[in-house]
C-alpha cells in the first residue's frame, strides 16, 4: 500500500531542542521560592528504624524540615514503600527526606541526622531464603502471594502480600546441581499438552540448569523531580515513560481529584521500563512540597538511581527440552526461581511464554516461584523474562541442535510461529505473526549459508563465533482514546497522551491520523507532554505496545474528524456526507474538488454548528481523563475524538531475530562483534529511522545484558559492589559494533489500520541471544548456562580452569 | 576594597569572572564547585545534564579551550582564564545551527536526549581536532560519551555526515 506519511522518515517535533540543550528534564525546572530535598538512605540490607533524632539537623541555619514514613499513608511488605521505617529491606532504601534552602545545607544536614535501626537477618541469594531454615528477607516471609486486599493508598501495590516457600536440602542440592527438584513446591505452573509422551517422542533430550543475573535499569535522568502547589492545585514535573496513564496514577497518590493535578513531561531521560507508572518517590515530592507549602525539588544522585531506579530480576532455572526427527521442538519442561529482590515481582511466566511462542513446543510444563531477596527492588526492564530467557535459552537450543544433527538456523526455521501459532498456558492466538519471512530475510542479509562454512579460526590466538537469537514480547493493546482538533487557522492540532521515553513514537503514532486525513505533516502540530493542554487518555508505555496500540486510537480519532468534516461540507455545499472526500487539508466534492471548504473555514462551521462538531458533545465511551479535555477544547475548533472500538483477537506480537558474529581473543577472553544483523517483524514499518533507533539501541542493551551488565553483592554484608555506570556496565560505544545493519520485514498486521505492530523489547532479547549463541559457538558450543558471560569466565574456559554455573549463585561472584 | 565574600582569608577568591559562550558572567563560586554546577544552577544553562555527577557518563560535557571536558569533575576555579563553550553557545549568530546539530537532526541521533548534549559537545571537540575521522577514530572520540539507549550507530552516523562523510 502506499502511505502519504506512513513508512517516510520525519523529523520529531523534539529533536532540534535535544540538540540545542533547549530540551527541559525535570531537574532543569526552576520555580521562585523552590527548596531542595534530599534523601537519608538506609546502610541496613535489612531491619527496622528505632528511632530518628534530627533536632541537629533542624537547628541548622536554612533547614526547613524532614519528611518520614509517618508522613505517608501506611505501608506494609510487599509494597515498596517511598520512605521505610518497620521494613528495611535493601541498602540504599529510602528512609527520609530532608529540605533546606539550598541543595549544599541539605546535605550536610543529612549527615546530622542520628537514626537507631534495629538489624535483621537478610538474604541476597534466592536459593538461599528457598531453603529450609535459610534467611527470610521479610520476617514474615520469602515469597509473593496474590490476594484480593486493597492497596495502601499512595502506593503502587495491590492485592500482594507476603507468603513462605521452602525446600528441603535434598530438593536445593539438586537444583543447584541442575536436576529436577522432585517434589518441590512453587509459587506458580502451568501445562499444556503430554509432556511425558511427547518427550518419548524425542529423538534429542537436552537437560540444562541456567542463570541470569539482574541488573539495574541505570536510565541516565536520575529520577529527580519537582512539585509545587498554588490554589489547591499541584504542578508537578516529573520523569515517566507515560503521560495520561501516569497522570491518572500519580494523582490517586497524591491523594488529589485528577482535575488538581498539572502533569509536566515533555522530555524523559531513560525508562526501559522503570517509569511506566508512578514510582514511589513522586509521593513524597509532591506531598513534602504540600507540607512546606514551597516548590520543592527532590534530587536523585546516581547512587540513589541504582537504589531506588528499579533493576532486572533473575533467574536461576532448568530447562529440559526434547527435538524430534524433524528438528521440531516435541516437548520442554522447565523451572524457574526469580529474583524478585525487595518488593518487586518475577517475570518467570513471561519468560516460560518466550520459550512456548518462539519453540512451539508441541507440549510444555512451567513451574516457578518468585523471591524476595534483600537487594534492590526489581521491576519491569525491557522485555522482562523474555529476553533473558532468550540470551540462555539460544545456546542450549543450539546445544539441541547439535546434539541432533541439525543446522541451527533450520531449527529456527522449523519452530518459527506461523500466523496459526498458539502459545502460554491459554495457547491463545496472535494477531498475526511473519516471523519465518523475518528469519528468512535476516539470514539472507548476514548470508549465514556462506558464513557457517568458513573457518574458524582467525589467527593464532583468535577465533570466530557465529550466532543468532530471536526476541518476543506483546505489542499492542486496545480500547484508548483518540483526539484532534482542527483549528480556524487551518492546522490540525493532533493531542496525544502518550509520554517522550525517547523512541519518537509519541509523534510517530500521530501520523496515522495524518494520514487518515491527508494532510501535510507541516500543518500538523503535535501536542503532549502537558496536561494542561487537553491530552486524551492514552496507553502505557511499556510492553512495545505503543504503535499498535496508539496508530489505532489515533486512526479513530481522525475518522471521526473525517466523518464531522464530510457532514459540515454537505450541510453547507450541499449534496450527502459520503460525496465528500478530504485531503490537501479541505473537504471538498469528490466529482469536482474545486468545490469544497479549506479545513480552517470547517473549523469555523463546526464552532458555529457546536455540538458534537465542536466538542460540547462528546461520546459517552471516552475515558474521563478525556472528557476532562475536550471540555476545555470545546468552542475552539472541529474535535474528532473517539475511543479505540476496532476489532482486535489474540496477541499482538513483536517479534525480532538477530545474527552476530564475533572475533574472539582466546588470550584475554575478550571479542570483538565484527558484525550485528536484524530484523524486525512489526508489521508495517511507519517510522523507518525510529525503528532503526530502536533496533539499534536494543542490540545495544542485547550486548549488555550478554556480555556486561549485572548486580554484585557482598553477601556477607549486603554491600552492592556496583552501583556506578562504570562498574555495572552499560556498553560503551568500543563495546559494540561500529556498525550495525538493521530493517524491518514491512509487513501489515491486519488488526492494525496502518499494520503497525511495537518491537521496542524483541529488539534487546534478540541481540542477547545471537551474542550468547556467537560466544557458544566460537567455543566449540560450550555454555556457560549464564549472563552475562564475561572475559574471565572466557579465560578460566580456555584454561580448563572449569567455570560455569557450578551452585546456581546469583548476585555474588 | 577585599571582602570576606570575594577573597576569605585562607581560601580562594569567591566572586570570579568566567567566559561563556563568548560572554564574561560574574558569578559567586564556593571553592569545591564544580562547573557543572555553576553553569546549571547559576548561570542557568542547563544543556550540561548532571547525570553521574562524577565522570562516568559525559552528559555534562562541555568545550574549554575547544577541548572536551567533564563539567561534573572540572572546578568552576580552574576555569577563570579559559573559554568555557556549552551547547547553548554553538548556534551562529544568525541562528544557524552548528553542523554537528544539523547532521545529529537528520541522522535522528538522540533518543531520550539526555546525553545528547555531551554527545554534540564531544563531536564539535573532535572535529575541530580532527575535520574528517575514519568511523573508528570517531567511534573511540565519542567513547567517553555514555548512551544509556544505546544509540551510537546514530551518533556516529551524525558525526559522519556533520564531516561531509556522509551523504
Amino acid at each position: 500500500m502506499t502511505y502519504m506519511h506512513i513508512g517516510k522518515n520525519f523529523t520529531p517535533p523534539d529533536v532540534e531542542a535535544k540538540v540545542t540543550g533547549a530540551a527541559r528534564y525535570s531537574e532543569d525546572f526552576r520555580k521562585e521560592g523552590m527548596v531542595f530535598a534530599r534523601l537519608l538512605t538506609s546502610p541496613l540490607p535489612s531491619g527496622r528504624v528505632v528511632s530518628i533524632d534530627a533536632s541537629e539537623a533542624l537547628a541548622m541555619e536554612g533547614v526547613l524540615g524532614i519528611f518520614t514514613a509517618d508522613d505517608l499513608p501506611p505501608s506494609l511488605p510487599p509494597a515498596n514503600p517511598a520512605l521505610a521505617k518497620d521494613f528495611i529491606t535493601y541498602i540504599g532504601q529510602p528512609i527520609l527526606a530532608l529540605a533546606a534552602e539550598s541543595d549544599l545545607i541539605a546535605e550536610n544536614a543529612i549527615e546530622k541526622i542520628k537514626i537507631v535501626f534495629e538489624r535483621r537477618p537478610f538474604v541476597t541469594d534466592p536459593l538461599d531464603t528457598l531453603l529450609e531454615g535459610g534467611p527470610d528477607p521479610y520476617p514474615n516471609g520469602n515469597t509473593l502471594i496474590r490476594n484480593a486486599g486493597e492497596a495502601a493508598a499512595g502506593t503502587t501495590a495491590s492485592g500482594t502480600d507476603v507468603g513462605r516457600i521452602k525446600w528441603s536440602l535434598d530438593q536445593v542440592t539438586a537444583f543447584r546441581n541442575g536436576r529436577e527438584p522432585v517434589g518441590a513446591t512453587f509459587g506458580e505452573e502451568w501445562a499444556y499438552g503430554d509432556v511425558a509422551a511427547e518427550f518419548a517422542q524425542c529423538k534429542t533430550i537436552v537437560e540444562e540448569p541456567f542463570v541470569t543475573i539482574g541488573y539495574p535499569h541505570h536510565s541516565l535522568e536520575p529520577r529527580s523531580g519537582m512539585a509545587y502547589w498554588e490554589n489547591g492545585k499541584c504542578y508537578f514535573h516529573g520523569s515517566l515513560q507515560s503521560h495520561t496513564v501516569g497522570h491518572a496514577q500519580l494523582s490517586a497518590m497524591l491523594e488529589i481529584d485528577p482535575a488538581n493535578l498539572v502533569f509536566i513531561n515533555e522530555n524523559t531521560g531513560g525508562g526501559f521500563g522503570s517509569k511506566i507508572f508512578p514510582y514511589p518517590m513522586m509521593a513524597v515530592t509532591g506531598k513534602f512540597a504540600r507540607q512546606l507549602n514551597r516548590p520543592l525539588q527532590m534530587r536523585i544522585t546516581r547512587e540513589e538511581e541504582f537504589y531506588i531506579g528499579s533493576a532486572r530480576s533473575g533467574m536461576q532455572g532448568w530447562l529440559k527440552v526434547g527435538l524430534k526427527d524433524d528438528g521440531k521442538v516435541g516437548a520442554v519442561d522447565v523451572i524457574i526461581i526469580n529474583d524478585a529482590g525487595s518488593g518487586g515481582g518475577g517475570s518467570a511466566g513471561s519468560s516460560a511464554e518466550h520459550i512456548s511462542i518462539m519453540y512451539q513446543p508441541a507440549a510444555m510444563r512451567f513451574r516457578g516461584v518468585a523471591l524476595y531477596t534483600n537487594t534492590t527492588p526489581r521491576g519491569a526492564q525491557r522485555g522482562p523474562g523474555q529476553n533473558e530467557m532468550a540470551s540462555v535459552l539460544a545456546p542450549i537450543m543450539d546445544k539441541a541442535a547439535r546434539q541432533g544433527g541439525f543446522d541451527r538456523l533450520a531449527v529456527r526455521r522449523a519452530n518459527a510461529p506461523r500466523p496459526d501459532a498458539k502459545f502460554g498456558a491459554r495457547q491463545g492466538g496472535l494477531s498475526s505473526s511473519y516471523m519465518p519471512e523475518a528469519i528468512e530475510k535476516a539470514a539472507a542479509m548476514f548470508r549465514w549459508d556462506e558464513r557457517v562454512a568458513q573457518p574458524k579460526v582467525t589467527a593464532d590466538n583468535k577465533v570466530r563465533g557465529i550466532g543468532l537469537g530471536m526476541g518476543y514480547h506483546s505489542a499492542g493493546a486496545n480500547g484508548y482514546d483518540g483526539l484532534l482538533r482542527i483549528g480556524t487557522d487551518g492546522k490540525i492540532y493532533l493531542h496525544t497522551g502518550v509520554g517522550n521515553l525517547g523512541t519518537y513514537s509519541y509523534a510517530g503514532v500521530l501520523r496515522a491520523a495524518a494520514e487518515a486525513l491527508q494532510c501535510s505533516w507541516e500543518n500538523c502540530v503535535v501536542v503532549h507532554g502537558n496536561s494542561e493542554l487537553n491530552l486524551p487518555h492514552s496507553t502505557y508505555q511499556g510492553g512495545s505496545n505503543t504503535m499498535f496500540t496508539e496508530t489505532r486510537s489515533s486512526h479513530v480519532a481522525a475518522l471521526d474528524a473525517i466523518r464531522k468534516l464530510k457532514e459540515i461540507a454537505a450541510a453547507e455545499l450541499g449534496g450527502a456526507a459520503d460525496d465528500y472526500s478530504v485531503g490537501g487539508e479541505r473537504v471538498f466534492l469528490t466529482s469536482n474538488d474545486t468545490k469544497g471548504l479549506t479545513f480552517a473555514e470547517a473549523a469555523q462551521k463546526a464552532i458555529d454548528l457546536g455540538g458534537e462538531y465542536s466538542g460540547q458533545v462528546y461520546p459517552e465511551d471516552i475515558n474521563a481523563t478525556t472528557k476532562r479535555s475536550v471540555e476545555a477544547m470545546k468552542g475552539t475548533g472541529l474535535i474528532g475524538v473517539a475511543k479505540d472500538t476496532l476489532p482486535k483477537q489474540g496477541t499482538a506480537p513483536g517479534f525480532a531475530i538477530a545474527f552476530v558474529e564475533i572475533e574472539m581473543d582466546l588470550d584475554t577472553g575478550k571479542y570483538d562483534i565484527t558484525d550485528y544483523t536484524a530484523v524486525a517483524e512489526c508489521g508495517t514499518v511507519v517510522h523507518p529511522q525510529g525503528l532503526s533507533q530502536a533496533m539499534n539501541g536494543g542490540g545495544v542493551w542485547g550486548i549488555g545484558m550478554a556480555g556486561y551488565e549485572r548486580h554484585v553483592y557482598d553477601p556477607q554484608n549486603g554491600l552492592p559492589a556496583n552501583v556506578g555506570l562504570y562498574q555495572s556496565k552499560p556498553p560503551t560505544y568500543l563495546d559494540v559494533p561500529a556498525r550495525m545493519l538493521t530493517a524491518g520485514n514491512d509487513m501489515p498486521d491486519p488488526q492494525s489500520p496502518v499494520g503497525a505492530r511495537g518491537v521496542g523489547e524483541p529488539a534487546q532479547g534478540c541481540g542477547a541471544a545471537a551474542l550468547m549463541s556467537a560466544i557458544s559457538d566460537a567455543l566449540d558450543g560450550h555454555l556457560f548456562n549464564r549472563t552475562p558471560v564475561t572475559p574471565d569466565m572466557i579465560v578460566n574456559h580456555v584454561a580448563q580452569n572449569g567455570f560455569n554455573t557450578g551452585e546456581l549463585k546469583t548476585n555474588t561472584f | 576594597m577585599a571582602s570576606a565574600a570575594s577573597n576569605p582569608a585562607g581560601g580562594v577568591e569567591r566572586l570570579v569572572s568566567i567566559n561563556v559562550n563568548g560572554r564574561v558572567r560574574r558569578v559567586d563560586v564556593l571553592p569545591q564547585e564544580t562547573l557543572a554546577h555553576t553553569l546549571r544552577y547559576k548561570l542557568g544553562l542547563t544543556g550540561a545534564k548532571v547525570a553521574c555527577n562524577r565522570g562516568e557518563c559525559g552528559a555534562c560535557t562541555v568545550l574549554i579551550d575547544d577541548v572536551n571536558y567533564y563539567a561534573c569533575s572540572t572546578l568552576t576555579h580552574n576555569v577563570k582564564d579559559r573559554a568555557v563553550l556549552t551547547v547553548e553557545g554553538l548556534r551562529a549568530e544568525d541562528g544557524t545551527l552548528h553542523p554537528v546539530q544539523a547532521a545529529f537532526i537528520q541522522e535522528l541521533s538522540p533518543a531520550c536526549g539526555f546525553c545528547t548534549s555531551g554527545q554534540v559537545m564531544s563531536a564539535v571537540a573532535l572535529l575541530k581536532a580532527n575535520p574528517r575521522p575514519t568511523r573508528q577514530e570517531a567511534r573511540e572520540a565519542m567513547s567517553g560519551n555514555l548512551c544509556r539507549c544505546g544509540a551510537y550507530d546514530h551518533y556516529l552516523n551524525g558525526v559522519m555526515r556533520a564531516s561531509g562523510q556522509l551523504s
